[in-house]
C-alpha cells in the first residue's frame, strides 16, 4: 500500500474521492508525521485537531453524496504570516506572540471552503525578512537536505518561507501556503527541492496576511509539482472587495488548461542573468532547461532586461521603506507585546515595546526605510528606486515582444549551512538577486526543481511569465518538471 | 551618503526604536554598508521616468455608501477589536497617562 504521505494534493483528492483512504486518514497520517519531526522545527504551533475536523467534514460531505471541494481531504500548512481566527498568528516575532486573531485571512478561508485542513501554522523569518530563516524570533527552520557524503551541518531552507518548504519537503504536509515579497516562495522552493508559485500581483487577496511591502506581497502555493501548485492557486485565488490591490477578474481553471506541449511558444533567455560569480552547476541546469524547453517545442531566443543589475538595490529601498510604514502598527497598544518599563510614558513604551519586540533583521529594515523615507533623502533614495521599478517593468514589456516566458535560474547558489551567511546582510541579500525582478514587475514566476549539484543539493529553474498568465508559467514549469524527472528525496534523519 | 552615531540616533527615535550605544555603534557600519550598495542606483539616467505607483494597472473602487457594508469590517464589534490588546479598560485601549 502507497504510504499516504509521499502524496501529493491531485492524489490524495482523488483517493478521498474515490473511496480509497478516507480524509481522516490522510490527516492522521500527516499529524503523525509533523508530530515526529519536532527536529526541523518547521511549525511554530501545531494544529492536528483542526485537520482532523476538516476531514472529519469532508468525509461526512462525501458519504452524504455532496459535492467536494478542490482541495478536499487535503490536510495543508499555513505560514505564519496569515491570520487565522482563534489559532495564534506571529510573524515569526516576539511582538506578536500570544496574539489570536478574531478573524481568518482571506486566502485560508478560501483553502478551507474548498475541504482543506490546517495541520499547523508554519515558521518564517520574521515578518517575512530574510532569505535563509534565520531571524525567526522561534528559532531556524533546519532544512531537510544535508550535504552528501554524511555531512551533519544544519542546512537553510531558505526563506522567507522556511517552514513552508522544509515541511512540504520532508513530507509533513502535501502542501503548504508561502508568500513572496522578493522571492520569499520562489528561493526556499529551490532550495527544498519543490514547487512554489507567486501568481500576478493582485491574484491573492492580501486581507488578513500580515503586511511586508504591500506593493509586493503576494501569497502563493508551495507544493511537489506543477499541477499540485495550480490546484492549490486556483482554491486561493479569487477577488476580495477587502483588498483595494485585489484583481477583479475571474480565475482561470489553471489545471484543467495544463499543458506542457510548448509548440509555438517562444522562451526568453536573458543575458544580463549570466552574472560573474554564479555557480557554474547553477549554470548547466539552466542549459539543461533550456534544451528540456526546446525539447518540448517552445523556440529559444535571447533576451535582454538591462535594468536586472539594479533590481535588487531597487527592491532594498522599496521593500524597508514599505515595512517601516506598515510595521509602525506594532506600538504596544492594540496587540501584542507590551513592554511599559516603570514610570514609562508612551513615547518611552511605543521605543521599549518595539526595541524587545522586533529582531535585528527587522530592526535594520526599519530604520533603512525611515532614512530614505526622511525629509531630504526621499528623492534620492525613494523616487529613484521607484523610477528604477518603473524601467524594470518596462524591460519586461519590451522583452514580452519576443518571448512568452522566461527561463532563469531561481538563485545564484543552491541551500548553504545555517550560519554561513548571517555575518554579513548584504550577501545573504544578493540570494533574491534572480528572483526580485518579477517581483518589482509584479508578474507570475514559478521555481520548479530540476536536479540536484555535486553536494546533492536540490536546484531550481524560475519561469516568469506575462502579467495575468499564470498558464503559461505553468505549462513551461510541466514541461520542465516532466523532462527533469526530478525524484530525489531528502534522506531522513530527524 | 553615510551615516554616523549621531544619524542613526535620529533615525532609530523617528522609527520609535530604543537603542542603546552599543546597538548603534553596530549598526553604523550594516546600515553604511547597504546605503553604499543601493547609492548604484544614481548611475542610472532616470530623466523622463516616472516613478511607479501601481504595479498592475487597477483602478480604485468604491464601497458602497452604507454602515457595516461589511459585516466581517464593519462596526460593533469592540470585544473582538480588544480582544488582543494589553491593557484594555473600559472597554477603551489603556495607554500610560499622557497628561501631567
Amino acid at each position: 500500500m502507497t504510504n499516504i504521505t509521499d502524496l501529493g494534493v491531485a492524489a490524495i483528492r482523488e483517493g478521498v474521492a474515490d473511496g480509497t483512504f478516507t480524509a481522516r486518514e490522510v490527516a492522521e497520517a500527516f499529524n503523525a508525521n509533523v508530530a515526529a519531526a519536532c527536529a526541523l522545527n518547521a511549525f511554530i504551533v501545531t494544529t492536528p485537531d483542526k485537520a482532523l475536523e476538516a476531514a472529519d467534514k469532508v468525509d461526512a460531505d462525501r458519504a452524504a453524496g455532496k459535492a467536494l471541494g478542490s482541495m478536499a481531504g487535503v490536510p495543508i500548512g499555513m505560514k505564519d504570516l496569515f491570520a487565522t481566527h482563534g489559532v495564534q498568528t506571529t510573524a515569526a516575532s516576539h511582538i506578536l506572540e500570544g496574539f489570536i486573531p478574531q478573524y481568518e485571512s482571506t486566502v485560508s478561508s478560501n483553502l478551507w471552503a474548498a475541504g482543506a485542513g490546517m495541520l499547523g501554522k508554519l515558521n518564517l523569518d520574521q515578518f517575512a525578512m530574510g532569505s535563509s530563516n534565520e531571524t525567526s524570533y522561534f528559532g531556524n527552520v533546519i532544512s531537510p537536505w544535508r550535504r552528501a557524503g554524511g555531512s551533519n551541518t544544519q542546512m537553510s531552507p531558505g526563506g522567507s518561507s522556511g517552514g513552508s518548504a522544509a515541511a512540504v519537503s520532508a513530507r509533513l504536509a502535501p502542501a503548504a501556503t508561502g508568500t513572496d515579497t522578493g522571492g520569499s516562495i520562489r528561493q526556499p522552493a529551490a532550495f527544498a527541492g519543490i514547487t512554489g508559485i507567486k501568481p500576478t500581483y493582485g491574484r491573492c487577496s492580501r486581507w488578513g496576511v500580515v503586511a511586508f511591502a504591500s506593493s509586493l506581497d503576494q501569497a502563493g502555493p508551495m507544493a511537489h509539482d506543477v499541477r499540485d501548485c495550480a490546484i492549490m492557486l486556483g482554491a486561493m485565488a479569487g477577488f476580495d472587495p477587502k483588498d483595494s490591490t485585489s484583481l477583479d477578474m475571474p480565475v482561470p481553471d489553471w489545471e484543467a488548461g495544463l499543458n506542457s506541449d510548448l509548440k509555438g511558444k517562444k522562451v526568453g533567455i536573458p543575458r544580463e542573468y549570466r552574472m560573474d560569480g554564479t555557480d557554474p552547476e547553477i549554470l548547466k541546469s539552466w542549459d539543461d532547461g533550456i534544451a528540456w524547453l526546446r525539447d518540448a517545442g517552445a523556440e529559444v531566443v535571447d533576451i535582454s532586461l538591462p535594468h536586472t543589475k539594479y533590481a535588487l538595490p531597487a527592491y532594498y529601498i522599496i521593500a524597508p521603506a514599505e515595512a517601516s510604514s506598515n510595521l509602525a502598527r506594532y506600538d504596544g497598544v492594540r496587540y501584542g507585546l507590551r513592554d511599559l518599563p516603570e514610570g514609562a510614558g508612551l513615547q518611552d513604551m511605543y521605543a521599549a515595546t518595539r526595541a524587545d519586540g522586533f529582531g535585528d533583521e527587522v530592526k535594520r529594515r526599519i530604520l533603512i526605510g525611515t532614512y530614505v523615507l526622511s525629509a531630504g533623502f526621499y528623492d534620492a533614495y525613494y523616487t529613484q528606486a521607484q523610477k528604477i521599478r518603473t524601467l524594470v517593468a518596462q524591460d519586461f514589456d519590451n522583452a514580452w515582444e519576443h518571448c512568452d516566458v522566461i527561463l532563469a535560474p531561481t538563485t545564484p547558489t543552491a541551500s548553504f549551512g545555517l550560519g554561513e551567511k548571517t555575518d554579513d546582510p548584504l550577501a545573504m541579500y544578493l540570494n533574491d538577486v534572480f528572483a526580485v525582478p518579477a517581483s518589482l514587475a509584479g508578474l507570475p514566476a514559478m521555481s520548479v526543481p530540476c536536479g540536484v549539484n555535486s553536494e546533492g543539493l536540490p536546484l531550481g529553474l524560475q519561469l516568469i511569465g506575462k502579467a495575468f498568465d499564470e498558464q503559461g508559467v505553468l505549462n513551461a514549469g510541466l514541461a520542465i518538471e516532466e523532462r527533469a524527472q526530478f525524484t530525489t528525496k531528502p534522506e531522513k534523519w530527524w | 551618503m553615510s551615516v554616523d552615531k549621531q544619524t542613526v540616533a535620529k533615525i532609530a527615535s523617528l522609527a520609535r526604536i530604543q537603542m542603546d550605544d552599543a546597538e548603534l555603534e553596530r549598526m553604523v557600519p550594516e546600515l553604511n554598508n547597504i546605503l553604499s550598495w543601493v547609492e548604484q542606483l544614481g548611475e542610472v539616467d532616470c530623466s523622463g521616468v516616472e516613478p511607479m505607483t501601481a504595479v498592475i494597472a487597477n483602478t480604485l473602487r468604491l464601497r458602497e455608501d452604507a454602515v457595516n457594508a461589511d459585516p466581517l469590517t464593519g462596526g460593533n464589534r469592540r470585544d473582538a477589536i480588544l480582544a488582543n490588546a494589553p491593557a484594555p479598560e473600559h472597554g477603551f485601549f489603556g495607554v500610560p497617562k499622557v497628561i501631567e
